[in-house]
């Protein structure tokens, strides 16, 4: 018998119960809460007159719809009356039910995504759940987490389990080494630009191979974010070092003779030397060059030195008007370079790209350099209260400051533009954030997916350019 | 949850591959504490040609007279005919509750988003994969007879054209005895509530670190 995957293992601890009908019943360990899609399930429970199975293990932040700006008002700083009432909802939802809440004026508050790690409320071996599809986040973390709708919030509530059915398993291997400037986000870009939107569906993606052992837990991060832009509910990295240092010494990790034999498990986190996948794609990290999208899916990116593609090249006549229509919608000519779509805003942070590293990278390259005056707006959002603290010690928020770029307060933001931070119709956006929708960062407005320090450079140049080459001029 | 068994309906062609949630139901209408009055902002942005705002009347917007949903011959349709990757994007449970509110009962397509095709269960809407082929054909009829209708059975997991030509189709045991019975299915899974305690007592001796240590302060 061949060994066994990490899903494999992370599936089989959790188990529950198999039925007969081919459905199981899966141990659901960590379940993350926000404003939007939690309300609906709180009530479920009410009308049902039910109790949630275990408070402990819920963790619950405002993000989607807090202003980035004013918060010392609190709740009271929300203008739209709608966002406050739904931001209002989740305050008192976690005080009758008694579940912990990092409120709005909490330093701990921050995207669900950003704080779960943070907090160490993230752990090796767990399952995570949230009423978000980026949940695949905390795979970085060797965990089995996804998202669900609101019905599945209100069912994990109330019973501490989930019915699932097993998903096939996926290796995405990188191998070899990222060239400089080249980062998290430009791989997990390439590897949807590779396998398509729906290239991961009905599978558990373990993303594996040198270029991935390299990165950071900020990056392996970014990596799991955008598994489902790949069309995965999961994505998953094995454990090893970098994972068991990041986590120690977190408020909620174990201590003691918990962390040491919690350290003893999380090390047999990695798929076994024999396992089989039933798919297993390899991609070359050196030959990956920095990747910018171009159209109103995260499948339509090149790298930044190539052309808007033709439409008259595809064959298949499907894809083909799917071409013609985002072109359009991005108001693009086929084979214009990258190079010269002019932006009109650029937007660092989202559960993407807005950690510690992410700061730090773009910090780097708009160090000593101003935002060129075309733009009409630069703003970096970090993810969480504590990321703002640290980056504030470390005088970053300085160096964006000083470029000309906005220092905000934490939130989801112009992601999804839910609150005030939104694009108007037919503006350009360099966005470190996850999906260029049509819409998605505001009514008509065009989203251009790029790591933080291909938009740090974005918003020095008013237009894409390859960072490596400011990278080798140097600060201004 | 309201049952399903059998369905006939009208048909709705949208020819459109990687339908996204954001399409479905925009961000801002995401701002509802409630399930339900969702329908007038499904496919918000391609139905009108101005920005829909929520708790906003839409009966008097500009309507988009190209969008499929816009024209008078697919007014009352209840079958949504979709493409490939249908419903990708965000876990968003608003898109299956404007989809229903609107008024569909079932849609069919060569392929869904994970998500998206779980949460529809959830709320009585039914989700068909049936293969590109077929759904190629059914397009091109569906485009060509106005007043085109399908017949969808769970029961017997088939979709029934106007001329009496059958497709069979997959969904899973567990998911169509749901469906078909209108079962809460928080209900079902409480029915284990011993395995769940005892899974969880053996879970507290092996990873006792998992319980407690988030707390309110």
């Amino acid at each position: 018998m061949s060994g066994k995957t990490l899903y494999d293992k992370l599936w089989d601890e959790h188990l529950v119960k198999q039925r007969d009908d081919g459905s199981a019943l899966i141990y659901i360990d960590r379940q993350l809460l926000h404003e939007v899609t939690s309300p609906q399930a709180f009530e479920g429970l009410r009308l049902a007159n039910r109790k949630p199975w275990r408070v402990d293990a819920n963790l619950a932040t405002p993000d989607h719809n807090v202003p980035t700006t004013d918060r010392e008002k609190g709740v009271d700083g929300i203008v739209d009356p709608v966002s406050r009432t739904q931001v209002e909802t989740l305050d008192k939802n976690c005080d009758e039910f008694g579940i912990l809440e990092f409120k709005i004026r909490d330093q701990r508050q921050g995207i669900v995504h950003v704080i779960g790690p943070e907090q160490g409320a993230t752990l090796p071996g767990m399952t995570i759940v949230c009423g978000d599809s980026h949940t695949s986040t905390h795979g970085a973390f060797g965990t089995l987490a996804h998202g669900i709708g609101t019905s599945e919030v209100e069912h994990v509530l109330a019973t501490q389990c989930l019915v699932q059915k097993k998903m096939k398993n996926m290796l995405i291997r990188v191998d070899g080494q990222l060239g400089a400037g080249v980062t998290a986000k430009d791989v997990i870009l390439a590897i949807i630009g590779r396998i398509g939107t729906a290239g991961g569906t009905g599978y558990a993606v373990e993303f594996g191979g040198e270029a991935i052992r390299s990165l950071s837990m900020e990056g392996r991060m970014t990596v799991c974010n955008m598994a489902i832009e790949a069309g995965a509910r999961v994505g998953m990295v094995a454990v090893d070092d970098v994972t068991i240092d990041y986590v120690q010494g977190r408020p909620f990790a174990p201590k003691g003779a918990d962390w040491d034999r919690a350290v003893a498990h999380w090390r047999t986190l990695h798929s076994d030397d024999d396992a089989v996948f039933d798919k297993v794609i390899v991609l070359d990290g050196a030959a990956i060059k920095p990747q910018v999208t171009w159209g109103t899916s995260p499948e339509m990116v090149v790298s930044v030195d190539a052309q808007v593609p033709d439409p008259a090249q595809e064959e298949d006549p499907i894809k083909r008007e799917g071409i013609v229509r985002a072109l359009r919608y991005m108001g693009l000519e086929p084979n214009m370079p990258i190079e010269a779509i002019k932006l009109d805003r650029v937007f660092i942070g989202s559960c993407t790209n807005s950690r510690i590293e992410d700061l730090r990278e773009a910090a780097a390259v708009v160090k000593g350099r101003k935002v060129a005056a075309s733009l009409k707006q630069a703003m970096v959002v970090p993810g969480s209260g504590l990321v703002k603290a640290q980056a504030e010690q470390e005088g970053l928020d300085k160096i964006f400051i000083e470029a000309g770029l906005e220092w905000r307060d934490p939130g989801c933001s112009m992601c999804l533009a839910m609150n005030a931070d939104k694009l108007g119709a037919g503006e350009h956006c360099a966005s470190t954030s996850n999906r260029n929708f049509e819409g998605r960062q505001g009514f008509g407005g065009r989203t251009h997916l790029v790591s933080p320090a291909m938009a740090a450079a974005a918003a020095v140049t008013g237009h894409f350019v390859d960072v490596r080459e400011l990278i080798q001029q140097g600060g201004a | 949850m309201r049952p399903f068994t059998q369905h006939d309906g009208l048909v709705a062609p949208l020819d459109r591959s990687n339908v996204d949630t954001d399409m479905i139901i925009p961000k801002q209408f995401l701002k509802s504490i409630k399930r339900s009055g969702f329908g007038p902002n499904l496919f918000d942005e391609l139905r009108y040609l101005d920005e829909g705002k929520p708790d906003q009347d839409s009966s008097g917007r500009p309507l988009n007279p190209d969008f499929v949903l816009n024209q008078p011959r697919y007014q009352g349709a209840s079958v949504l005919l979709a493409r490939h990757n249908f419903g990708c994007g965000s876990s968003r449970e608003h898109a299956p509750w404007a989809l229903d509110d609107f008024g569909f009962r079932a849609i069919i397509a060569p392929s869904f988003a994970d998500i998206f095709y779980n949460n529809c269960f959830k709320n009585g809407l039914l989700p068909i994969v049936l293969d590109e082929k077929v759904v190629d054909q059914l397009f091109a009829e569906a485009e060509h007879a106005e007043g085109y209708r399908l017949l969808v059975d769970l029961e017997s997991r088939q979709v029934k054209t106007p001329t009496g030509e059958c497709f069979e189709f997959e969904v899973d045991d567990f998911r169509r005895h749901c469906l078909l019975h209108g079962l809460d299915d928080i209900g079902v899974t409480l029915e284990d509530a011993d395995a769940i305690r005892a899974y969880e007592d053996r879970r507290r001796d092996s990873a006792p670190w998992l319980f407690g240590a988030i707390g309110r302060d």
